[in-house]
């Protein structure tokens, strides 16, 4: 016997990370924008979405969406009142959205094909954690964060938050009940993410929105035409 | 939550290196992890004997090199570690600062196996 080291210096996660630059190389190419919105479950991440995806569609833009859970369709049914074409993906218990259902739903989807649209929309598993650690090929990676989920939500979370290349804050139109301080959230959301952008969003009241839809336009201006 | 996964990823990727060396058995992998991957050790402890069982990690030992955070600041033009994952300020300045430098890392670095001598 004998003992020998052998190096080797290679990313845990390397086969997803290998697909998921492949996925973000097929999106680029097809000219679409696509967004990947982490949050904790009951955020409004669906609420959100089929807002966000209703008045795209009303300004002449041609979207989609993937939405993760572990179990059901709900979110799905409640995404395609929108008018969007909308897909599923059920894990069964895996706690995060990985690059490989990505690309395997991708290619089952009957009737959408990536240059057909101008933004795709990923809901991952509603999970503040695991998400963090999967890229699933987007540009764009949005962390929500509610009013009556506490103000230090992103200090509890850095890993998530500090990962987000935008954040959203949900149910503004509620903040005032909920005792929620602005400022604070706010002010956490930047020692976490320096610089991020912050939207202040109402799915119900469409607070906001101008704001985030000016922005995803802006963000598929500059990245993919 | 997702340390199975992790766990499983890491025993395809050492069995995949070892199968160039017939015979041979793991007795450590040694991986680098930074502050922010979002792996919680004891958990990945936890799997590993489940996630060895069966393969030629069997009875391995996993060492976990845990990498603080840190940035370079866009302020001072320094570099360190950030004091706490709380707040992503310079430890030299105090400015904020988002240009992360090391703490994302997830990686295997290297491991260390009995090999069996060839008869002659």
């Amino acid at each position: 016997m004998t003992t020998r080291i052998v190096e080797l210096r290679r990313g845990i996660l390397k086969k997803n990370d290998e697909l998921a630059a492949g996925l973000r190389s097929r999106f680029t190419s097809a000219g679409v924008l696509v967004l990947n919105l982490v949050s904790s479950p009951g955020t409004g991440k669906t609420a959100f979405l089929e807002r966000t995806l209703r008045e795209l569609r009303a300004k002449g833009a041609r979207v989609a969406a993937l939405v993760g859970d572990l179990e059901t369709d709900n979110d799905a049914r409640r995404l395609a009142a929108s008018g969007a074409p909308v897909r599923q993906i059920n894990t069964h218990g895996i706690c995060h959205l990985d690059a490989e259902m990505i690309d395997k739903h991708l290619g089952a989807w009957e009737g959408v094909t990536l240059p057909t649209l101008d933004y795709l929309f990923i809901e991952n598993v509603g999970n503040l954690v695991c998400p963090s650690s999967y890229d699933l090929g987007e540009k764009i990676r949005v962390a929500l964060l509610s009013v009556t989920e506490g103000e230090d939500k992103p200090l509890k979370y850095p890993t998530l938050f500090n990962s987000a290349d935008a954040a959203v804050i949900t149910k503004m139109d509620i903040a005032e009940p909920c005792g929620f301080d602005r400022e604070l959230a706010l002010k956490n959301i930047n020692e976490i993410r320096p610089g991020i952008r912050v939207f202040e969003t109402s799915a119900k009241t469409g607070a906001g929105m101008d704001a985030w839809l000016a922005y995803l336009a802006a963000e598929r201006a500059a990245r993919i035409v | 939550m997702h340390e199975l996964s992790i766990a499983a990823s890491i025993v395809d990727a050492v069995t995949e290196t070892v199968s160039r060396y017939p015979g041979a058995r793991v007795k450590e992998v040694r991986l680098r992890v930074g502050a922010l991957a979002s792996v919680i050790e004891d958990s990945l402890q936890f799997c590993w004997g489940i996630s060895v069982e069966g393969t030629p990690l069997e009875g391995s030992m996993l060492v976990v090199n845990t990498l603080p955070v840190v940035v370079h600041c866009a302020v001072c033009g320094k570099q360190g570690e950030l004091a706490s994952l709380q707040s992503f300020r310079c430890p030299h300045c105090g400015e904020l600062a988002s240009d992360l430098q090391q703490g994302r890392e997830l990686e295997i670095d290297s491991i260390e196996i009995d090999e069996v001598e060839e008869a002659v």
